[in-house]
């Protein structure tokens, strides 16, 4: 099972936060792998804010292709950050060979371009480097998009933390927003673009959950955007079902909740809306979710929001400070990051209402 | 010894013959009056008794006149197995018994020069059907629990009408952030996964109508299961038509209009739209043939709500002036659509056909996402009328028809927007919950049965060759049938009734199968939650084979 967590500061924060704030859930997971998404970036990133970020784990001759790929399409490196790692026998990790964030400059001719071509851009060339990447596991390409790192690695989550030196904070590698998770595992293989969080253009999205209507999410969602693909986990429905509705169809976040876990129709009808909620439900039927989880996700303005199904079956909660937001699927885990926080106030969403986090840290509950 | 005549028809060539028990017989005459196909009757046999009255043998003959109950010896009038009389018979004296050997199917056409007509379904015998080779074998337990079946709400609906794809709704973000309709949609109706198949008044007598629509009104009103029933080709009694009750019934029009008249004469003055329009291009029974109301059944009520004469009716096997795909949209669609001002959903049923993905997929693409329903009607479906040869050996199974046009859908990334009904002998064994679910989970957003149904309500008709007399006109239990001695033997009100608890029983068996798979809305298309037990079923529709 998944445990999953959030944390959205008003400072930069190192990801040694979010390393604690799953180590106290532990027993709740398998322990088999970490991996983490940051946005709205600090440290060594946070001057290249506006240029894209690849995140990518690969051999030497991935690194060599992928780098190709991207020099021939005209990106130019401006930044590279490899992370120090910390090799010790009897660690617990299925290491690649190179971890590499690399951030580029776009082709000269998109350098003043429409936001739109940039971002299509961008998401054709990270799918061209999983394609480029894939038949011999040369690499795994998790995001290439501004302001945005992804790092996901097999094993156990405290021995990747130290062979990365997650544990010790710095101000180099930190970030506004962390999300995180423990397993790697899905229920079939060890993949690792099985890991959630993941991220589309933006979008970031990890579950604590199942999503009974699986088939019936991909093969509806595998015709409406080229970039729906892999589907090597459940939870990636969750994502793409948030970029469709938001970035796709352009509607307010609230019904993303109207879309994954729809009102009966008896509600419906008692409501004013119910002209709007029933053509959402219709013609949004196969996006559905219709099992336990509970989600969080990222906006690509950094807002945050956690919500969970309509039955209530899977838990989450969010607890608060003056400075920091924490989501996390047990209270143990916030106990652990924000001990001195009022615990008086923190939130047990209840299945019909999304949690939103804005940038100021304002907590709105959106009532389904 | 006259020379015996090996021609002549006797019981051993007949599908039933009849057992009859002299020494049980009270010659009440139950029986032979209850026969409506005149199948037995009262004889006087010639018997010889030998006896002796001496010590010694020495035999005398005595002749007697016994009053008896005999088979007629005719094709015409033969014993369909319907077993009214031995419902009848007071002392258990009388009963049909299957013939194996019956000579029927040639002595029959030998003797008629004509083909053979029935009503009933696909009577050859076939292997284990598809359906009972697939299992709900995806149960939720652990992480992903089970519903309880008594406790959880669930949203039994399915869609009858046009959904458009999600991209082409007309919804803008208002001020305050919430949505607002900027456009129009085609109307769509949310209604009970299992609809009440569309069988005529004609076709039925008027107490079985009467009873079905008695029945879904109940449903709706009493037990909350928004049910429909489509009222068959051949029209619909003016007083319904006016009444608020019309909002349950789907209308049907068929290639030979009947009905039509009185129908669109009652326009202004209902009062309530109608749940749907139905355009029957073809029947799973008799893929291909036109509808068939023999004239015996063309009673007076039917002549007037028909307005026809007394003959033999014949809807022709294709909609005149219908030559394509495009025009039956264009049509047809429009001009029903236009005539409740596109505020009823129109739907179309097709019999299953190799042929099926094809128009399904045209009518998917169309640009004026005006059809509203798929229904797909496959081999097993029933009739009123056929010629036998159309209801053996034409037509298509529906599971790989309705599992192959859903995948269709899929390819395009169109599912669910022309909602798929399916048909063709579902609930054949009795239980409709497990056959309409399997076929929800293989793509079906939901099904219609019309067979069934008149099982409810007291046919005895089944698929090995037991009545199948509808379209005689001579229904022994007055549900295909306008002679009044035989509709008088239904008792509609208990007709209702049953229809009615078999939908409640229905209903629970439907959430005790999404319970276990933890679903609370239908699992339309979700074949992951299916298994087969055969391989060919499993490759065929795409499920996982297990043994």
């Amino acid at each position: 099972m998944c445990r999953i967590g959030a944390i959205k500061s008003l400072d930069f924060v190192h990801p040694s936060m979010a390393l604690q704030l799953m180590q106290s859930q532990q027993k709740g997971h398998d322990n088999s792998g970490f991996a983490m998404v940051m946005h709205d970036l600090g440290g060594i990133f946070e001057n290249y804010k506006k240029l894209p970020t690849l995140s990518m784990a690969a051999t030497d001759e991935g690194v060599r292709l992928a780098e190709d790929i991207l020099h021939e399409a005209g990106f130019q490196r401006v930044l590279q950050w490899v992370p120090e790692t910390n090799p010790q026998p009897g660690l617990d990790i299925n290491a690649m060979p190179n971890y590499v964030f690399e951030t580029f400059d776009y082709p000269k001719h998109l350098r003043n371009g429409e936001k739109k071509e940039q971002e299509d851009l961008l998401l054709d060339m990270r799918l061209k480097l999983r394609e480029a990447l894939e038949p011999n596991e040369e690499g795994f390409v998790y995001s290439f998009w501004p302001d945005v790192v992804t790092l996901k690695e097999i094993g156990d989550p405290r021995d990747i933390g130290t062979y990365f030196n997650l544990w010790q904070p710095d101000d180099k590698f930190t970030a506004r927003v962390i999300t995180a998770q423990c397993r790697q595992n899905t229920n079939y293989d060890i993949v690792r673009y099985a890991a959630h969080p993941f991220h589309l253009q933006g979008y970031t999205a990890l579950a604590n959950g199942e999503n009974t209507f699986y088939l019936k999410n991909v093969e509806f969602q595998r015709k409406l955007h080229r970039g729906y693909i892999g589907f090597e986990s459940d939870s990636q429905c969750f994502l793409y079902t948030l970029h469709y509705v938001h970035h796709e169809l352009g509607w307010p976040l609230r019904y993303y909740k109207h879309v994954v876990t729809p009102l009966p129709f008896e509600e419906i009808e008692q409501r004013e809306d119910r002209e709007q909620l029933k053509a959402i439900r219709q013609s949004l039927a196969h996006l559905e979710i219709n099992g336990p989880n509970t989600i969080i996700g990222v906006l690509p303005d950094h807002s945050m929001f956690t919500c969970c199904d309509a039955k209530k079956l899977r838990p989450v909660v969010i607890g608060r400070d003056e400075k920091t937001v924490v989501i996390s699927s047990e209270v143990c885990g916030i106990n652990e990051v924000l001990p001195e926080r009022d615990w008086e106030t923190d939130i047990y969403p209840n299945e019909r209402e999304i949690v939103a986090i804005g940038n100021d840290l304002e907590v709105q509950r959106w009532k389904q | 010894m006259e020379t015996m005549r090996v021609q002549d028809v006797t019981p051993n060539d007949l599908p039933w013959k009849i057992r009859y028990d002299a020494s049980r017989c009270t010659l009440c005459g139950s029986c032979v009056s209850a026969c409506s196909f005149r199948a037995i009757e009262a004889k006087v046999e010639r018997r010889r008794m030998v006896f002796s009255e001496s010590e010694l043998p020495e035999p005398k003959a005595r002749f007697s006149a016994v009053p008896v109950i005999r088979q007629v010896k005719s094709v015409k009038n033969y014993c369909r197995g319907c077993g009214i009389c031995e419902k009848v018979c007071p002392n258990d004296a009388i009963r049909p018994e299957r013939n194996p050997d019956t000579r029927h199917p040639i002595v029959t056409r030998c003797l008629g020069g004509d083909s053979i007509k029935r009503g009933g379904r696909k009577n050859l015998e076939s292997t284990v059907r598809t359906l009972d080779k697939i299992r709900v074998g995806r149960i939720s337990q652990m992480t992903d629990p089970s519903l309880d079946a008594q406790r959880h709400t669930f949203d039994l609906l399915a869609p009858f009408g046009r959904i458009l794809p999600p991209q082409k709704l007309p919804l803008g973000v208002g001020p305050e952030g919430l949505l607002r309709t900027e456009g129009s949609t085609p109307p769509v109706r949310w209604i009970y996964p299992v609809v009440i198949g569309d069988m005529s008044i004609g076709a039925l007598s008027w107490r079985m109508w009467e009873a079905v629509a008695m029945a879904t009104a109940y449903l709706n009103e009493e037990c909350g299961l928004p049910v429909r029933m489509c009222s068959g080709e051949g029209g619909v009694p003016v007083r319904l038509l006016k009444s608020r009750y019309l909002k349950y019934m789907i209308l049907q029009i068929a290639s030979g209009h009947f009905g039509w008249n009185r129908i669109a004469k009652a326009m202004p003055h209902m009062i309530e739209d109608p749940a749907g329009v139905l355009i029957k291009i073809g029947q799973g029974a008799k893929p291909g043939d036109g509808g068939l109301l023999m004239a015996q059944k063309v009673a007076e009520h039917i002549q007037a709500i028909r307005g026809v004469p007394k003959a033999d009716l014949l809807s022709p096997p294709n909609h005149q002036g219908l030559y394509s795909i495009e025009e039956s949209v264009q049509k047809m669609f429009l001009s029903f659509n236009a005539a409740f001002k596109f505020r009823v959903p129109v739907a179309i049923k097709v019999a299953a056909s190799s042929t099926s993905v094809s128009v399904f997929n045209n009518l998917v693409r169309d640009p004026y996402n005006i059809v509203g329903g798929f229904f797909l009607d496959g081999i097993d479906g029933g009739t009123g009328a056929a010629h036998e040869v159309s209801l053996d050996h034409t037509g298509h199974p529906i599971v790989s028809k309705l599992r192959d046009c859903y995948l269709a859908a899929v390819a395009q990334g169109r599912q669910g927007q022309i909602p798929l009904w399916a048909a063709g002998g579902l609930g054949k064994t009795g239980d409709l919950a497990a056959d309409a679910f399997k076929m929800i989970a293989l793509g079906a957003n939901g099904v219609f049965s019309g067979k069934l149904i008149l099982q409810m309500a007291g046919c005895v008709g089944n698929d090995q060759g037991r009545c199948n007399a509808c379209n005689t006109g001579l229904c022994p239990v007055g549900i295909t049938t306008q002679e009044p001695p035989l509709v008088h033997r239904l008792d509609p009100e208990r007709v209702a009734q049953n229809i009615v608890n078999y939908f409640l029983a229905m209903d629970t068996e439907l959430k005790k199968l999404m319970a276990p798979i933890g679903n609370s809305s239908l699992p339309v298309g979700r074949s992951d939650a299916l298994v087969a037990t055969d391989r060919a079923v499993a490759d065929k529709l795409q499920i996982q084979y297990v043994c």
